[in-house]
């Protein structure tokens, strides 16, 4: 396999892995938000987390393996983008661990004021992640400072620009859309109801953001930096964004939240087309931007991760998957069946 | 304080921490899967509330290592992104591997265990523990292959590119095989089951002498004796034969944890020592002839070599610098950590001899030594890590880059106290949290183990249902 093909793959790797995190984590960030304006009750609160329970940990491990990822097949964006991203990154990690901390102690006392204080911690630690992140993806598609020795220039406050922050606020919205079908699939009675007629108002709130945020790209010029033209993948994206309006006032649970996991797919598909071979655009100058060639591994260390990747993502796939058709059932508000 | 010092700081705070946590994850995990094995076999009930109980303080304990392992994985970019462009090509692939390999085995199937009763059948319920224990584990040998190549990196596993500046791989095979970090595996895993064993013998005598569950934490107390023995002594051997490599290929590391300046042939082991503030004098110190060499090199008169000659050796070889670690923390983790390997291994002797006794829960010692002797695996475990890591300094990696190379150059003195506040304060919340569950659930005992809450009472948030 020649050099340029590896460094290729694992651009598209990455880009899977990213899909994958955004996909899946997307709903439990959702689902996290939603927790303590949805669950009235503390046994609908217990419902809505574990319809995410079983599985949350592990799709965040999508994010570990992305970080790990980068890291082995291109050392400088992987050193480039964490430094240069540092208090945003600071504020990620806080966000993460408040919340995965919480989802494993909010049950374990009785105290309401416990649980509460837990609740919200799995609520702004999920905003702030989702938020954290869609400011990260919008400013890596628009550029940052670089110098000429691919180092990051700037400050927080440069991530904080008009339009990172329209990308984090999108992304909160997608997320909130993305875990509210979710519930849908998962909850029953009242909750199922509370949850599509949610719903279907941040359907509308997201599809303003996500309109405002594609001009946007498009106008400032964004689109189409590297090789490759996005082509059809914006457009599909938002006709899938408006299929997803329609099944969600259908009540076509599954069909909606298939339509959102398909824009987001596609918003990823349309980010990394946009930008590629450059893995992180300098304003700077653009020929200081780090790319496939100039920021990855060698050839070796590529194969060898290629082997492997090759091995064990399908396992990882697998067995994965199981888990999801394992916990496939509604989850129940009745205290007999609810795992606590 | 500057960047690289406050760097240093945190990666030093936040390690020691998480690493706090992990082992009794690493090793608790054996015994709940083994524990829930015996039940599978013989239905006994005693086993399936074991089972439950110690899993219940297994994943109160676990949830503290996940979360501040992210951290751990993300401040190699954040914090030292030099270090990161250095060796990324090397270090990037166990870590990558670990995540792809471990981390994914270990929540997946966690998840199962936790939320599955019922769901799956009671086999897929057993391999899930088992597939979750084996998974935290494994993430254990990874990030120890990643360790041992900043310890000793394998001459055959790397080059230097001199066309941009970085260490590459050439061979992978020498990279997983680096002896030097399969005895940091053994050190390692064997010291996640001593640690787990002394929690367990530690909780089990809080209930033996007050006479609650009498079968259940009796049995408990000798499966800890028995396999706290069998640990701790693995964990020393693993120690010593790290000694022998050390003097191979960290001798400098080696010296400063015994303040030898001189070679000394045969050398004595300082067992304690009081020093001017220098540390070049020795005021008083107890020595015992003979021992450091047969630490060293398991000869009892082999040289080792002593700090002023290393020095000047390390100056002759990468230019002038100060190559010697900061020996007051190097002499004292050292005496600490052997200290209480040590008499880890006694008191897990002698509780093993107790059990053999009549009536041994209500001897007097019951009431504090177990307890007591929690605090041996922790310091011993966190000596052990700044010793290894401090010890290699000024190196970040051994003989290749040097810390204050390593560092990222665009962070600020503010980010840094930023985030160093930040985590502290973060993790010492986690720590209030987790002291207070474990305590709670320790004492509530088995049978509250088997409901999820502890407190019966209904919860109410917003209702009186």
């Amino acid at each position: 396999m020649s050099y340029e093909f590896l460094q290729i793959l694992w651009f598209v790797l990455i880009a899977v892995l990213w899909i994958g995190f955004f996909f899946l984590e997307g709903f439990d960030f959702g689902v996290g938000m939603l927790l303590p304006f949805l669950g009235k009750k503390d046994v609908e609160r217990r419902a809505i987390i574990n319809a995410i329970g079983s599985t949350w940990d592990g799709n965040e491990v999508w994010l570990l393996t992305a970080g790990g990822a980068t890291f082995a097949a291109f050392p400088h964006w992987y050193a480039t983008m964490f430094s240069g991203f540092y208090l945003a990154l600071f504020l990620l990690l806080v966000g993460l661990i408040i919340r995965g901390i919480s989802f494993e102690y909010r049950s374990k006392d009785a105290a309401p004021a416990w649980r509460n204080r837990f609740d919200w911690m799995i609520a702004i630690g999920s905003f702030l992640s989702s938020v954290l992140l869609g400011t990260a993806f919008a400013n890596l598609a628009r550029g940052v400072p670089i110098d000429e020795n691919m180092m990051f220039t700037g400050n927080l406050f440069t991530l904080l620009n008009p339009y990172g922050l329209l990308g984090g606020l999108t992304t909160v919205a997608i997320f909130l859309l993305h875990g509210a079908n979710f519930l849908g699939l998962k909850l029953e009675g009242e909750l199922r109801e509370r949850v599509n007629v949610f719903a279907k108002k941040i359907w509308v709130a997201t599809t303003v953001l996500y309109v405002t945020l594609g001009i946007f790209t498009y106008i400032a010029g964004f689109w189409a930096r590297g090789f490759v033209d996005p082509g059809i993948a914006p457009i599909t994206a938002l006709v899938v964004l408006f299929l997803a309006g329609y099944f969600i006032n259908q009540k076509m649970e599954g069909w909606a939240f298939i339509m959102v996991g398909l824009n987001i797919v596609f918003t990823q598909i349309t980010f990394f087309s946009m930008t590629f071979p450059n893995v992180m655009l300098s304003t700077t100058n653009p020929n200081w931007s780090l790319t496939i060639y100039n920021a990855s591994s060698s050839q070796y260390t590529l194969g060898v991760m290629s082997v492997i990747a090759l091995i064990f993502v399908p396992i990882v796939l697998a067995y994965q998957g199981w888990t999801y058709y394992m916990f496939r059932k509604r989850i129940s508000t009745d205290k007999k069946t609810l795992v606590y | 304080m500057d960047v690289v010092t406050l760097s240093r700081w945190q990666f030093g705070l936040t390690t020691v921490y998480h690493w706090l946590f992990v082992p009794l994850t690493l090793g608790l995990g054996w015994y709940v899967a083994y524990f829930q094995t015996r039940y599978y076999q013989t239905q006994d009930e005693t086993w399936n509330k074991m089972a439950k109980f110690w899993g219940k303080l297994f994943l109160i304990n676990f949830a503290i290592g996940v979360v501040t392992g992210i951290v751990q994985e993300f401040q190699f970019g954040m914090n030292w992104s030099e270090y990161s462009r250095y060796v990324g090509d090397i270090f990037g692939a166990p870590l990558a591997i670990e995540a792809l390999v471990a981390f994914f085995m270990e929540s997946t199937f966690l998840g199962i265990w936790i939320f599955g009763e019922g769901k799956v059948s009671a086999k897929v319920h057993l391999a899930s523990i088992w597939l979750a224990a084996i998974g935290s584990n494994l993430s254990a040998v990874w990030i120890l292959i990643a360790n041992g190549f900043m310890q000793a990196p394998p001459a055959a596993s790397y080059v230097f590119n001199e066309a941009n500046g970085r260490l590459e791989l050439v061979n992978f095979f020498a990279l997983i095989t680096n002896e030097k970090a399969w005895i940091f595996v053994w050190h390692t895993l064997s010291d996640g089951l001593a640690m787990a064993a002394f929690m367990i013998l530690a909780v089990s005598a809080y209930h033996l002498t007050r006479k609650q569950n009498i079968d259940f934490f009796k049995r408990s107390f000798k499966i800890g004796a028995i396999t706290g023995l069998i640990a701790s002594s693995l964990v020393f051997l693993g120690g010593h034969t790290m000694g022998q490599y050390m003097g191979e290929i960290q001798p400098m590391k080696l010296a400063a944890t015994e303040a030898i300046w001189e070679t000394e042939q045969p050398a004595a082991f300082s067992l304690l020592t009081i020093g001017d503030l220098s540390g070049r004098k020795e005021i008083w110190s107890i020595r015992i002839p003979y021992v450091m060499s047969f630490l060293a090199c398991n000869n009892f008169t082999c040289a080792v070599q002593g700090v002023d000659e290393l020095q000047a050796q390390a100056v002759a070889k990468y230019g002038p610098g100060n190559y010697i670690p900061l020996m007051v923390v190097t002499y004292w983790t050292f005496r600490i950590m052997m200290a209480f390997g040590l008499i880890m291994i006694g008191a897990s002797a002698w509780f093993l001899y107790a059990t053999r006794l009549k009536d041994y829960e209500n001897a007097k010692w019951m009431k504090l030594v177990p307890f007591g002797a929690l605090i041996l695996p922790y310091a011993a475990n966190a000596s052990g890590w700044i010793l290894t890591e401090m010890g290699r300094q000024p190196w970040i990696v051994y003989g290749l880059l040097k810390v204050q190379d390593a560092v990222s150059p665009n962070l600020t003195v503010v980010d840094l106290w930023i985030s160093l506040i930040g985590y502290t304060a973060v993790y010492s919340s986690l720590a209030v949290a987790m002291i207070y569950l474990m305590k709670k659930y320790a004492i509530a005992g088995p049978d509250a183990a088997m409901h999820e809450s502890v407190d019966v009472a209904p919860a109410l948030i917003g209702s009186q249902d």
